[in-house]
């Protein structure tokens, strides 16, 4: 009898590693924390687990600018996840050059991802020398604007339906004690709600001209100018913000302490966890009501190379369910994101996500700056706008010029 | 020297003490290897236009020129020159008078000493994130003193472009001068009484004592303080990602945040190699002189 249960407990302690192994835990990281993300990440692990391996979370808090360098260091570092979120764009571009990531290309043309994914601009980024290594899930786009209802009832006037009656309602925001805009402390807040500003005023082909070709004769030009002159605007709006986080900021929105927020449609999902409606308590404009273009940054799952055979095949499970049209569905709208494909049904989209696929179907689409520029690049963007945003002895006109600076450097 | 005299009659110089060396040779490698090894490394690739992965291709001192042209970086010195001058002259000052306080044989020594030293056991993140708390204007200081009356009361150092880092050195000292204290006790504690008897049957009055015969007589207690006051003011950095994260805007940004955000955030490791090479030089532009004059110079060290 003893002896029988002492082999049946050694029989337990060496089969639960070896059967952990055969249903293929597969740690995902990412950086989707917030009350929304959470809820949204927790459809991606429900999908995966329903395939018979294991979801294992690995959430970095503290948004992508933190948990970037963690997920980076673990790949190079020889201590590679299963697999792991970046935006869409060249934020793993060495990673994949290094020969760290895998090549995903089996499975995507087994999937027929070629035909699926729409705009094809987001496998376009997933691909490198021919060969697909990621696999897209979201589409976000930062062109919106997020207003209040309430905060605007308070002060006495109408809601504005573009960036123009917005900068126009803000003194009598403020006269009723509301933060005309929020915006928040990190850095990427404040360079991301220049480059909404950017598009909406400047328009599609001079945010291709700066960010695309790099040109540094249009960053210094004047239609950059006018775009600093709104910045402006915006920095004069935002003062008393005091609040770090984009979701805080958000939060002042909902609560109608500010009267509006530039920042991408992720902030939807706060607004939804929050109970609120779309056009009754909160207006959302995409392009600032201006220019209705938004563009397709967004996220997509890298899987490192792993040498564990179960795990990547696990991999492969995983790539297939993200892309699959359910999972896309109960994801993205969880998440307040747009689908990469193009050929699943959102009715229970709410209006503000209406409008966006609207947009994307009729292709008014830019890429995101993140798929344009270098992380190089968008960090100095970021020194900058942070700096100009706090400071307000930095003229638009000395800002431009360290702007243009930054684009002739651009790789 | 005396290493290579190989008379008959002395056992070689390197083979005394076999035991000692031997075991010390794991430090002396780790030291060589990941030190100095390290820190070369990082110098010779601080010349390289590295990226995401180290990669040697030479672009001579373009890394540094854009580093001195980058305003963050400025601002980041800049910072650094200040918190560093007034936590230095601030926290030895208040050390050393909570230490003569001390010194006075009060009662309840040891609790007083205690709660001192408290704020030093908390890790420079839970130290941030407490007096981020008490000075943001919404549920801090600022609000405690208005709802106590005093409406048009203004605290909130962390959101004021000008005087942030002022609010950052608040919180350094606040969890620094305990150690410093416990140092220039344990300093005090050893100046012979005798001499305290003979500066009173002399009529010197007590500050005259303590600032030209105890002072100068605690040289060695002082040089300890300095060194582990400055190499905590140069690696600053935890300190200011909980309280700010470097803003509002860059204006609290200093340079051991430069290096990590270039080199991780920005995937730039060059030129986050040339930041840390700069800072690498200011520690030795102090410490060099330093040591000179300390173990240099002529004199004898055992």
């Amino acid at each position: 009898m003893k002896i029988r249960s002492f082999a049946a407990m050694l029989a337990t302690a060496v089969a639960l590693p070896l059967g952990a192994a055969s249903a293929a835990d597969l740690e995902v990281t990412h950086w989707w924390t917030s009350g929304g993300e959470a809820a949204a990440v927790a459809e991606l692990a429900k999908a995966f687990d329903a395939t018979g391996n294991h979801w294992v979370d690995g959430a970095i808090a503290g948004s992508g600018g933190t948990a970037r360098p963690i997920m980076i260091s673990r790949i190079t570092g020889g201590d590679p996840m299963g697999a792991t979120q970046f935006n869409h764009g060249r934020q793993a571009e060495e990673l994949v050059q290094a020969g760290l990531m895998r090549d995903l290309t089996d499975v995507a043309t087994r999937e027929k991802w070629k035909e699926i994914i729409k705009p094809a601009s987001l496998l376009d980024s997933c691909t490198i020398d021919g060969k697909i290594y990621c696999a897209p899930v979201n589409i976000h786009s930062w062109q919106w604007l997020w207003l209040s209802n309430a905060a605007f009832k308070t002060a006495g006037v109408d809601v504005p339906k573009n960036w123009d009656e917005f900068v126009a309602a803000a003194p009598a925001l403020e006269k009723a004690g509301i933060v005309p805009l929020a915006v928040g402390g990190q850095p990427w807040q404040a360079a991301g709600a220049f480059d909404v500003l950017m598009v909406a005023i400047a328009g599609k082909d001079t945010f291709q001209k700066v960010f695309g070709d790099k040109d540094e004769e249009v960053a210094a030009g004047p239609e950059i100018a006018k775009v600093f002159k709104a910045a402006d605007d915006a920095r004069r709006m935002s003062k008393g913000t005091n609040v770090q986080d984009w979701n805080q900021a958000t939060n002042m929105v909902i609560t109608g302490k500010a009267g509006g927020q530039i920042m991408g449609d992720w902030a939807q999902g706060e607004f939804a966890l929050a109970g609120q409606k779309a056009g009754t308590d909160y207006t959302c404009l995409p392009g600032l009501g201006v220019n209705e273009i938004i563009s397709t940054g967004g996220d997509a799952f890298y899987f490192p190379l792993l040498k564990d055979e179960e795990k990547s095949k696990a991999q492969e499970a995983l790539a297939s369910t993200l892309l699959d049209p359910k999972t896309q569905v109960a994801f993205n709208l969880k998440k307040g994101s747009l689908p990469v494909r193009g050929d699943v049904d959102l009715a229970a989209a709410n209006d503000c996500m209406k409008k966006g696929l609207d947009i994307l179907a009729k292709g008014n689409v830019i890429q995101g700056t993140d798929q344009l520029l270098s992380a190089d690049s968008q960090k100095q963007k970021e020194d900058l706008f942070s700096e100009f945003f706090a400071n307000s002895s930095i003229t638009p006109e000395d800002a431009q010029k360290r702007f243009a600076d930054i684009i002739a450097n651009a790789e | 020297m005396a290493g290579y005299t190989q008379g008959s009659g002395r056992p070689n110089q390197w083979l005394r003490n076999l035991n000692a060396k031997i075991a010390s040779v794991p430090m002396i490698l780790t030291a060589v290897v990941i030190f100095l090894g390290g820190t070369i490394w990082t110098v010779v690739y601080s010349f390289t236009n590295s990226k995401l992965l180290p990669r040697l291709s030479f672009v001579g001192l373009d890394q540094y020129e854009r580093l001195w042209d980058a305003p963050r970086w400025l601002v980041s010195v800049q910072n650094l020159a200040i918190y560093g001058i007034f936590s230095l002259i601030f926290s030895l000052v208040i050390g050393f008078v909570l230490a003569a306080l001390m010194d006075q044989k009060i009662r309840f020594e040891n609790t007083f000493r205690t709660i001192m030293l408290y704020p030093f056991a908390l890790s420079f993140i839970v130290t941030g994130l407490v007096w981020q708390w008490l000075l943001n204007p919404e549920f801090g200081i600022q609000s405690v003193v208005r709802s106590a009356g005093w409406e048009s009361f203004t605290f909130d150092p962390l959101y004021n472009a000008d005087i942030v880092i002022y609010g950052i050195l608040i919180a350094a000292l606040w969890q620094g001068t305990g150690l410093v204290m416990c140092l220039m006790l344990a300093g005090l504690r050893g100046i012979d009484e005798d001499i305290w008897k003979a500066a009173r049957v002399d009529g010197i009055p007590m500050w005259k004592t303590y600032i030209f015969v105890v002072i100068p007589m605690m040289r060695g207690v002082f040089i300890t303080t300095l060194v582990i006051i400055a190499s905590g003011i140069v690696k600053v950095y935890d300190l200011v990602v909980a309280q700010t994260s470097g803003g509002p805007g860059i204006a609290s940004e200093v340079p051991a945040k430069y290096v990590y955000d270039y080199m991780f955030q920005a995937q730039n490791l060059g030129q986050g190699f040339a930041a840390s090479t700069m800072m690498l030089i200011t520690v030795a532009i102090i410490i060099v002189p330093w040591a000179y004059l300390e173990f240099g110079g002529g004199r004898k060290h055992v």
